[in-house]
């Protein structure tokens, strides 16, 4: 069993899909329900990966799955190579995790089509975890592609007034940035196969070890980076989000937050840093600009939204520019704050998606100003919704504290400290937007009689909350659960680059970047 | 001729040759004859006996497989290359067939010489494909083309079809005039018109590969290909020719005939002048960019679903282009390759249309399959395999073949070639989605009541999902068979 795990995982959500299929389309309660089961099954399957030790110990791949997939000799060659190390591990969880919560979002919000709603949801899942759990580049495009169609249909079906526009935006400049990483992808092989090198199909950590010439590197990075930092978003790439998250229905928000955006700083990890370290040094000054232009711009839009989801859009934008800012950072602090603010990310602004769900739910507007004073209606969501504010800001004992803190100590100790620097005002940006938000909607006293009669939570909505929850104190209490499984891959990646890292034991957040201010790694660090 | 000539010719006569074709042909004429004594309106035997026919040409192509038979004195070579070109015009054909029947009846043409002319069109095609002299490449292309020319004006009172046949008999025959000047000029030089022979004498006598004739003879030939397989700026003929022609006959040009030509094109031009490589990659390479491009880019102004396919299938030679262009073993395998799928991905899709169109097809148009979703969810998730597979989404066969084709073009350095096709490929994700936009996003304006599903229809529908999932999933059988098709 723990040989197919992986595959098992992958396949399910599935598999589950083709049974969907055949449940009558008008039984609603029987497809929710079923969806979550198939959800929460695939979560238990990939529990064993969350509670295996190995990963805090090795940080290679661990669960390889490989079988010969297509083999034209003398052509090419794609294998089915599936594996998981302290980089997806996380990231794996988190789609596992996320998944049965954005189907109990859906139990009162999704009336149309149902069957076609649940089908496209465990698609999507599929097409999710094998992206991440990929070691071919091939089969990772595979994947990656295949989260596109799902959620294309789940926006351009299930969304808001703009839906249309909305998914075709989201669908074509998704697509276009994977086109181009395909050639990419093609001319690696080709590369290595005229090398000599030995490879193994597509398979990336063969790749690792390709010496690409620094002018190839150049532009494939390009390919690759821009497929990314579309996915990302990294500005100015990011005007698809705030339609796709406005118009998306919550479920597909949520996931387009939670693991969606991920894919794309994941790409940046897993395969453009570390397949093209020197041309990454070219690019990381280029890089780190978008980066705090987007933490600066982001939050600066968010300001002034009047659609309280299009405000958390924005935020995401910003939100993103610090977990790449601590990616390109190169050294443990900031790559590890980066990885942990992925998760953190999608724990809080996953929560907040399924915020701005319930009072649309509820009002079916999301209109700032028609809202104010709810906290005197809703007091359990009130608090709920608290909570995942400053857990969105980064209050010091919420998960955002940890990961910001670091990532943005990371920059600081890299040849990036200017860019950390200016970064950091974002993070008051940050609390400015969202207590702003939050008090206009939940303070002072129902001004709009149409918020008279709104219901608290309800049993459904307060489970599928509080799980997110648990995780924001969990994280920003002891987040070493989380680093000690992550670090030892980080390092890892980090040596391969060729970058001797500067081992951090993260006990304490709040301790361990100062112990180790000294130690920094160099930028531009000389390559030929 | 000269009796030597003659004399060889009939001493190297061997019909397992040209067996298949053969079949073909004998089913065509005994299919003639059968609709000469039967009702008008019962075609419906006759369509299955049409289709009877085809899958037993098949199973004898098929048993040809790893068996290369040549004959005639080196006028046809039945090898692996030209089996797997014969069994997607086979593939074609059968489809066609299926979709046929009631889209006849439906339209008022219940005629049985229409299958008959069907198989004689896939006999000529499989000349074409098996042809190693250009003599008999020219007959097979005849055969073909005279056949559909008559399909496509086969509804004598409609004056869309009426147009459709004539533009596609005229500029035909202009362009078999360019193909057969070529012939001429090249046996001028050569003293031949076998490919392999034309390419003997060229490595014999360097001189003649920059003789002004050989040079300008291999262009005129390379034209008429060109035109048959409507690559820019050959192509005009082709929106009007699709739109017009009965839609089942649309699909099957698209996908049958173009393979055929494909074959002729890639045996011709990379047998018979190779001496020329240099030169054509560089006209081609152009070529392909502007194929790609102009069909791509026209496409997306189209409300016509038939005539958006049209533009597309113009773009998709453009993509088949670049195989050759890459001009190695894994560019012309992966235009086979491509070939087949294409067959596949984009008679489904006119399958569909096929059933969805109202008596004169006014309804094929993107507003017109508004809502279709949700009236007719299977009809339009079959239709949405369809489109994501000619966007070349994986995991579909249309990814798989576009992969194939620009792994050729990167493996022979032509990088910018792949950026400028999967960036058309970008483009051409506009103009398919519109119609997944129109089927999904907007609220239905009719129940499609019409659309009354048939076992025909149904059957290549399935055939043509089962062909696009699983080249897409699990290509690697099929490419090791295109693999082996190398010649």
């Amino acid at each position: 069993m723990a040989d197919s795990l992986l595959s098992l995982m992958t396949f399910f959500p599935l598999l589950g899909m083709l049974f969907v299929l055949f449940i009558p389309k008008d039984n609603d309660g029987l497809l929710k329900g079923f969806t979550l089961v198939v959800t929460l099954i695939t979560f238990v399957i990939s529990l064993p990966l969350a509670f295996n030790d190995v990963f805090a110990t090795s940080g290679g791949m661990h669960y390889r799955e490989f079988a010969e997939w297509i083999n034209i000799g003398g052509f090419f060659q794609m294998n089915y190579n599936l594996g998981v190390d302290g980089i997806s591990l996380w990231l794996v969880m988190l789609t596992t995790f996320i998944m049965p919560i954005a189907v109990l979002s859906t139990w009162k919000a999704v009336e149309k089509n149902t069957k076609g709603f649940m089908a496209l949801l465990l698609l999507l899942e599929t097409g999710m975890l094998g992206a991440f759990v990929s070691l071919d580049l091939f089969l990772f495009y595979i994947f990656w592609e295949l989260m596109l169609i799902p959620m294309y249909f789940l926006i351009g079906i299930w969304g808001g007034k703009n839906r249309i526009y909305a998914a075709v935006k989201f669908f074509i400049y998704t697509a276009v940035g994977s086109l181009l990483m395909l050639v990419a992808i093609i001319f690696v092989y080709y590369y290595a196969v005229q090398s000599g090198a030995d490879i193994n199909g597509f398979g990336i950590q063969e790749f690792y070890k390709l010496d690409l010439p620094y002018n190839a590197q150049y532009w494939l990075f390009l390919a690759f980076g821009f497929s990314f930092a579309i996915k990302v978003p990294m500005f100015p790439l990011h005007t698809w989000l705030p339609d796709a998250h406005t118009e998306a229905p919550t479920a597909g928000s949520v996931i387009l937050a939670a693991v969606l955006l991920k894919m794309g700083t994941y790409g940046y990890v897993r395969f453009a840093m570390p397949l093209f370290p020197d041309a990454l040094q070219t690019f990381i000054p280029l890089l780190a600009t978008l980066c705090v232009i987007g933490i600066i711009y982001g939050s600066l839009v968010a300001m002034m939204q009047e659609d309280v989801k299009k405000l958390v859009a924005y935020s995401s934008v910003a939100h993103l520019g610090f977990v790449m800012l601590g990616v390109f950072a190169m050294n443990m602090q900031g790559m590890a704050g980066g990885m942990l603010q992925m998760i953190n990310h999608g724990v809080s602004t996953g929560a907040l998606f399924l915020i701005v769900g319930f009072i649309y739910e509820r009002r079916h507007t999301r209109l700032i100003t028609e809202f104010g004073g709810l906290a005197h209606k809703m007091p359990v969501f009130a608090t709920i919704f608290m909570i995942v504010t400053l857990s969105s800001i980064g209050l010091p004992g919420t998960n955002g504290f940890v990961g910001e803190f670091l990532a943005l100590m990371g920059a600081f100790e890299s040849g990036l400290r200017w860019y950390a620097v200016i970064a950091t005002s974002g993070v008051i940006f940050a609390a400015v937007y969202m207590l702003w938000m939050y008090q206009r909607v939940m303070l002072g006293t129902v001004t709009n009689p149409a918020n008279e009669n709104l219901k608290d939570l309800n049993a459904r909505e307060i489970v599928l909350m509080l799980p997110l929850l648990l995780f924001v104190f969990w994280i920003g209490v002891y987040p070493n659960t989380f680093f000690r499984k992550m670090n030892p891959a980080l390092e890892q990646m980090l040596t391969q680059m060729g970058h001797k890292p500067a081992i951090v034991e993260v006990h304490n957040p709040v301790a361990a970047p100062a112990a180790h201010a000294t130690e920094h790694a160099p930028a531009g660090h000389g390559h030929n | 001729m000269d009796a030597n000539l003659v004399q060889e010719a009939i001493q190297n006569v061997n019909f397992s040759a040209i067996m298949p074709s053969l079949v073909l042909s004998v089913f065509g004429m005994v299919l003639l004859l059968v609709s000469v004594f039967s009702q008008r309106g019962k075609t419906t035997p006759i369509a299955w006996l049409s289709f009877i026919a085809l899958v037993i040409t098949g199973i004898v192509t098929l048993s040809g497989w790893n068996n290369p038979q040549a004959g005639f004195a080196g006028s046809v070579l039945l090898d692996n290359f030209a089996t797997f070109f014969n069994m997607i015009c086979i593939i074609a054909a059968a489809l066609t067939i299926l979709m046929s029947d009631n889209y006849l009846k439906r339209e008022g043409y219940p005629v049985g010489e229409y299958y008959a002319l069907i198989l004689f069109t896939t006999a000529g095609a499989m000349w074409m494909a098996s042809g190693t002299d250009l003599m008999t490449i020219f007959l097979g292309l005849e055969v073909l083309s005279v056949s559909l020319y008559v399909l496509a004006g086969f509804f004598r009172d409609q004056t869309r079809s009426n147009e459709a046949g004539l533009k596609y008999f005229f500029l035909g025959a202009f362009s078999t005039g360019f193909l057969l000047y070529g012939v001429a000029l090249l046996y001028g030089v050569t003293g031949t018109t076998k490919i392999h022979g034309i390419a003997e004498y060229v490595a014999a006598n360097s001189a003649a590969s920059s003789n002004i004739m050989f040079i300008a003879g291999g262009m005129l030939l390379l034209t008429g290909f060109l035109f048959k397989v409507a690559a820019a700026p050959f192509h005009m003929w082709t929106p009007d020719v699709y739109q017009g022609a009965p839609t089942p006959i649309t699909a099957f040009m698209s996908a049958g005939p173009k393979a055929a030509a494909f074959a002729a094109f890639i045996r011709v031009t990379m047998v018979a002048l190779e001496s020329m490589q240099a030169d054509i990659t560089a006209v081609f390479w152009v070529l392909a960019v502007l194929t790609m491009t102009a069909g791509n880019f026209i496409a997306l102004s189209q409300k016509d679903i038939k005539r958006m396919l049209a533009y597309s299938s113009i773009s998709h030679a453009g993509y088949a282009l670049v195989g050759l262009v890459a001009w190695n073993e894994i560019g012309y395998t992966g235009i086979m390759f491509y070939m087949l799928v294409y067959t596949f991905m984009n008679m489904g899709a006119f399958a569909v249309l096929v059933l969805i169109g109202k008596k004169g097809e006014d309804n094929l148009t993107v507003d017109g399959v508004k809502g279709m979703g949700y009236k007719r969810p299977v009809l339009a998730i079959a239709l949405s395999i369809f489109l994501l597979s000619l966007m070349g989404m994986p995991p579909t066969a249309g990814f798989a073949g576009k992969f194939y084709i620009f792994a050729a073009a990167v493996k022979s350095g032509y990088i910018w070639l792949a950026v400028i096709g999967v960036l058309n490929s970008a483009v051409s994700l506009y103009y398919y989605l519109r119609v997944m936009v129109s089927m999904y996003f907007k609220d239905a304006e009719e129940d499609f009541s019409w659309a009354v599903m048939n076992t025909g229809t149904a059957i290549s529908i399935v055939i043509a999902i089962a062909g696009v999932l699983l080249l897409g999933v699990l290509p690697g059988p099929v490419m090791e068979m295109a693999k082996l098709a190398g010649f």
